[in-house]
Formats: structure tokens, sequence, C-alpha cells
């Protein structure tokens, strides 16, 4: 594996099968009553953390201390950084401090290539701009594959603002490694121009893309888009691209519905369909715990999972 | 004074003779006075830069007049034109004599400034562009370059009132609702690095509506730092139509693409590639050197653009756009366009010298080397290759894209007006 994960591409299949299995391991430690385990004990991962995300900073900090490292979570609200300081400067600071490995979210797209210039540690891209958020895409595949007993083949559909989805854009370059079928499903001005480059199918017709799916992945829409005419309302989109109780109707019995969170309910998703039990919503954040745990894991060089 | 053993547009050696800042004769075997060794350089009139901010007054620690003109000078130019972006703006008659008295005191070449077509470069109204078309800097060139004049009335009323003082109005071609918060070329790789893209047809929107309002109106237009081949291809258009439209491309657009934004030496994202207009396809680059070739597009212009480290040392979204490009800028043509068999050293000589000082109306610069004219002269060996290290600049900033490039030629000498600026690559 690269010392880094800032994106999903960057995974070969045997990285990416290796960190999926690793959690596997890592999970039946989870459900023991002791958590914990030694393996990262004396070693330090700061959280750096430049967009507010508590959800995906404390599923980092649980990992990381579920593995004995010393956590630092450095956010940049009320930091130097909120003074005008600049990423490189901060770098440079936690680089001193003797970080092993630095998690950072980032409103800029690339800010994780620009850190990993700087600083000798490890890198781990925990959402940067409109570019990748590559744990979450191992936490799905982790979640998927739990559910539909593997991916090889797997028709999974993702749905909604693909073009500022940083979501989006890891798992379709990491369900193309595992051999998925990816097909993304958008009104036209939420896709990027070159989306016909990427490993995919595209569709703008859900209704045509549900029946032939074994996971449907919803997006969140923010509303701020709205005001930038991406589309003409909240209820044309929902009417057109929400994941409603008829809409649901129509996958396979036994496809999954998954989101990334936070959700809209009652904008991509009805309060029925993200709280059925074919729903992974709430096993995506337990499951998130654990692929870090394994990422952290491996990128750091522990030895052997107890 | 002889300069000796030079090759003029890169023909058979011959000696220069240069007597009170003139060229007095040019023939083989001339003798007597000063001696210089042109080593069988070729010897080209004075370059003339259509677009360069030296950024004097208000952003002084990038670059001042002083060491934009020694870099111009390193470069092989005799004349500059200062773009208009400084602060305060220049788009008053105070501020443009300002920076053209600069030059003339540091002397190391002829700074033409050019004027904001509109007050502040805000787009809202006309600055005073007769009073710096008459003042002591005898403004032609106007340009909010960095901004674009998008409001259409405004950029009809510049193009028919700098017709007055025989203006031209230089358009920076960027539709601004179409790249709000853009950040490189809209396409295949924007959409991988998740980059607000900056799409081709927000310039060429521009540059079709100016080109029907200049024929409208009949007044010249100059479009700046074209970038794509749709751009080539409206242009192209509209000459065929007799209208009188001019056009230049940067160094960089010649050379580099887009994609060095996702996979270069110096790593993913790195903002040195960051410029505006955007580095654009492969394709773009082939359509716009075979239109710098054809002549479609007049001029090889720099768009030197410093920036100080920590403008560039810093993620994506919040660095500066621009590069420098003076002192690379010939050897970057003689890569793309000399090498590859487009271009001649006469057509280098043209696009890089006479034509910019044609369409900037600047008198004494861009004439044929030859008796009478003023000596005016670049030598420059195009026969080393050398690692490019910005180190030796004489520019303030060290924002080049090509560190690291190995590129061809070197300038050896730079003559204003029949005074060394540079000899052996050095300045004198």
């Amino acid at each position: 594996m690269n010392r880094h994960l800032i994106s999903a591409g960057d995974l070969t299949k045997d990285d990416a099968l290796l960190i999926l299995d690793t959690a596997e391991e890592l999970a039946r430690v989870s459900e023991r009553s002791i958590k914990k385990l030694p393996t990262l004990r004396g070693r330090t991962v700061v959280n750096l953390f430049f967009e507010d995300s508590t959800r995906t900073r404390i599923s980092f900090e649980a990992a990381a201390k579920r593995l004995s490292a010393d956590v630092i979570n450095f956010s940049a609200k009320g930091s130097s950084v909120s003074k005008g300081e600049s990423l490189k400067d901060t770098a440079l600071t936690l680089e001193a401090m003797g970080a092993d490995a630095v998690v950072i979210r980032h409103g800029s797209s690339g800010a994780p290539h620009r850190l990993a210039t700087w600083v000798r540690g490890s890198v781990v891209n925990a959402g940067d701009g409109t570019h990748e958020h590559p744990t979450q895409a191992l936490l799905d595949a982790f979640s998927m594959r739990r559910r539909l007993g593997g991916l090889d083949g797997r028709r999974i559909t993702i749905v909604g603002d693909v073009l500022h989805s940083r979501v989006a854009r890891s798992n379709v370059l990491l369900l193309a490694t595992l051999g998925a079928d990816v097909t993304l499903v958008a009104p036209p001005t939420l896709l990027p121009v070159s989306v016909g480059s990427w490993p995919c199918e595209v569709s703008y017709d859900l209704d045509a893309a549900l029946p032939k799916s074994d996971a449907v992945m919803m997006l969140r829409v923010q509303k701020e888009r709205m005001n930038a005419a991406y589309f003409p309302s909240e209820r044309e989109y929902s009417r057109r691209y929400g994941l409603d109780r008829d809409r649901f109707a129509k996958m396979p019995d036994e496809a999954i519905v998954m989101h990334p969170g936070p959700m809209n309910r009652g904008m991509e998703i009805a309060a029925e369909v993200a709280d059925s039990p074919r729903s992974t919503i709430v096993e995506q954040v337990a499951n998130g715990v654990t692929i870090r745990m394994a990422v952290l894991y491996l990128l750091l060089g522990g030895e052997t999972v107890a | 004074m002889i300069i000796k053993n030079v090759r003029v547009l890169g023909g058979e050696p011959v000696d220069i003779r240069v007597e009170d800042g003139l060229i007095a004769e040019i023939g083989p075997g001339l003798s007597g006075g000063e001696v210089v060794d042109g080593r069988g350089a070729i010897a080209l009139p004075g370059l003339v830069d259509l677009h360069t901010h030296l950024r004097e007054p208000g952003r002084e620690d990038a670059e001042t007049v002083l060491t934009g003109t020694q870099s111009a000078a390193r470069g092989g130019y005799t004349a500059v034109h200062a773009m208009a972006n400084t602060s305060p703006v220049a788009d008053t008659a105070g501020v443009v004599e300002q920076v053209w008295r600069l030059g003339r005191e540091h002397g190391h070449c002829d700074v033409q400034p050019v004027g904001a077509v509109t007050v502040g470069l805000e787009g809202v109204r006309l600055a005073e562009l007769g009073a710096m078309a008459d003042s002591a800097a005898r403004v032609r060139v106007f340009s909010d370059d960095g901004k674009c004049v998008s409001d259409a009335v405004l950029m009809r009323r510049a193009l028919e009132y700098v017709k007055a003082f025989d203006g031209v109005v230089a358009q920076h071609a960027q539709e601004p609702r179409l790249t709000e918060g853009a950040q490189m070329n809209e396409g295949v790789v924007s959409g991988r690095l998740g980059l607000t893209g900056w799409p081709a047809v927000a310039e060429e929107a521009i540059i079709a509506r100016d080109c029907l309002l200049a024929a409208h109106v009949g007044s010249r237009l100059h479009v700046c730092h074209v970038s794509t081949a749709g751009s080539v291809e409206i242009i192209r258009w509209a000459k065929s139509k007799g209208w009188n439209v001019t056009a230049e491309v940067t160094p960089h657009h010649l050379l580099l693409t887009d994609d060095l934004v996702e996979d270069s030496p110096v790593g993913a994202y790195n903002p040195i590639y960051k410029v505006n207009p955007p580095l654009r396809t492969r394709a773009d680059v082939e359509a716009l050197r075979d239109a710098l070739a054809d002549g479609t597009i007049d001029v090889v212009a720099t768009d030197h653009a410093p920036h100080p480290v920590e403008d560039k040392e810093t993620e994506w979204s919040a660095a500066a756009m621009g590069m420098i490009g003076l002192e690379t800028a010939l050897s970057v043509v003689q890569e793309a366009m000399v090498d590859t068999g487009l271009l001649d050293w006469a057509g280098v000589a043209e696009r890089m010298s006479a034509a910019p000082a044609r369409i900037g109306r600047l008198p004494g610069h861009g004439l044929a080397l030859e008796a009478g004219a003023p000596a005016n002269i670049t030598l420059y060996d195009p026969s080393v290759r050398t690692p490019v290290d910005p180190s030796g600049y004489a520019s303030k900033s060290r924002n080049t894209p090509y560190e690291g490039m190995t590129l061809p030629g070197r300038v050896v000498a730079t003559f204003l007006r029949g005074r060394p600026t540079v000899l052996e690559g050095k300045l004198t």
C-alpha cells in the first residue's frame, strides 16, 4: 500500500481487499467487551479538520483510540488557522510535533495532496472539497460486501449530486476496482461534463435504474444547489430523483439502500425507506469506525491483529 | 560598435555596425571600434511583449518596474506593455505616467503602460481613456486584463471611443457568470479532480461577441491570451471577414496542458500550474500552434504574472493565478514552434516583435534589422539545451512552471537603441 490514503484510485484491488479483510478481523475485536487493541500505542494521529464534520472526526477519533494511538484534534475554528496561518505552516507545526498520521478534512480539493508534500507522516484524506472521501467509499464497500456477499458483478446505483460529491468520486473509483457495475443517476446539471470518461454508466432516469440495482446509494443534496439553478425546486428534485416508498418498491427484494449521511429526510430519501430493514445507514456509521481502524492500522504498519 | 558574426533571422553570418543608437550598416567583414562577438547567434529585432504584469505600484513584493524590466531584458525584450491591474489601477493619466517614467529611469527596456478600460477595472464606467492617450505615456492599448469587460454596451462604447486616438481594446475574454469559482479547464481532468471548471465556451462566447461588436463599430479589437481551439476558429472566421481583430497566445498555452494539474513531477494540485485562462488540452495546444503558424494568432505575449512564494505554496483554491514568463518565452517558442518546424526565425520575429509593436502602435520597435532602424536587437543561441533554473532570474518571483524542464536556447545579448542591456546572458 501507499504511505498515504488520498484517493480511492490509488488502491489496487489487492490493497482494497486487504483493507476490507483487515476490517473484518477488527470487527470481530469490536464485538468483544474490551474493544481496545494495543497496536498503535505510542503513535500519534492528528485529526486536522478545516471543515466542521463531527461525524467523520469522531469516527476517526474512535478508530485511533481503539488502536491505542494518541489522538490530537486540531480544528480550524478558534485555532491559528482562523487567524490566517497557511496550510503549509500548520503542516510544519504538526510535523514538528511528530504526527505519525494526519487525517485531514479540507474544503479545498487537493489539500491532502499538498499536505503530503510537506509532512513525513501518513496523510489520510477525510474528505477534500468536491474531490474524494476514500474512507467513506471503503466503509460503503465494506457494508455492501457484508450485505450482498461480495462486490464482483454487483450493480450499484449512485443517485444525486455527483458533480459536487466526493463520496461519489471515491465510490466510482473503488467499486470499479472491486469489479462492481456502477450506474450514476442524476439530473444532467449535477453530473460533470466529462462523466462519460468515468468507469461507470450514467442515466438520467432513476425509475429505469432501480429494478437493475443490488444497492442504491442516495447522495445528500445541498440546499444551496437550488439557488444556483442546478434544479428548479426541491419538490421537483424529490419527485424525479428522490427515493420514496413507490420507488423503493421497484427495487429487487434483496436490494439495499445506502446513504452516507447526513440525510435530508423527505428530500432525497423518504423516512420509511431510510428506516427500513434494507437500509444500511446506521450500519454504515458503525462500519466507518472499523474501516478507519483498518486504514490507520495498515498505514501505520501495525504488526498483527490480536 | 560592431556586433560581429550574427545570423539575422537565422540567415548567413554578418556583422552589424551600430552608431548613435541606430543600425548603420549590415554586412560581412565590418570592422572598427568596439566589438561584441555574436559567435554565430541568431539576431532578432528586439522582442516586444504586449502583455506584462510589472505589479508596481501596489505589489512590489511580487515585482517592480525595475526587476520586471530586468527580467524582460534577460528574456530578449526591448519593450513591454505593462498591464493596468496594479494598485492603484492604471486608470488615470497620473498612474500611467508614473509607470512610464519608472521604465525610462531604469532603462532596461521601454515600458509602455496599458490603460484600464473601466474605472478601477470594475466594469461600470469608462476610465478617462483620452487623458491616458494624451499623457506623456501616450497610451494606445486599453485593457481590464484580469477581468473581462463583460457588459456588452460598455465594451461597444470602449471600442468606439478609442477610435479617436487609434487605440485598441485588449479583451480578457472570460464570461464571468460561466466562470464563478472556476479553478481549471473544465474537462476530463477537472471532473476527476473535483475542481470547478472554467469552460472553453466562457472564452469563446465573449470573443465571438467582441468580434461582432468590433465589426459593427469598425474598431480594433485585440484578444488577450487565446487558449482554446474554439477561440481560434472564431478569430479565423472574423479575420476572413476582413475585420480588424488581432490575437495573442502565451508561451505556456503553446506548451503545457491541464493534465499537469493531476500528474506532474511537482505533485498533483500544484498551483504552479494555476493560471487564467487555465491550461487546456493537447487538442487546444495543437490548434493554438497551428493558428500561430498560419497567422490567425498574431502575437506571442507572455502574460508574465509574478507572485510571491506564499501565494503559490498553498492549497489549489487559495493560490494566485499566473506564471512568470519573460525569461523563458523565446525558449518555449523555439520548443513549441521552431523545433517542430511550424515557424522559422522570421516568423518568430514577426510574432514576438513586429506584430506586437504594430498592434501597440509602439514607434521605434519591431522594425526589421536594416540600416537606419533603431538598434533594438536580441541575440539568441538556439543550439544549447539546459534545465530551467529560476534561481538566477532577474524577476522577483519564482513561479515558473518550467522549473526542472529542459528547454532549448539562450538569450545571449539584448541591445536597446544600441546600448547593451544584456551581454553574455547577464544584465549589464
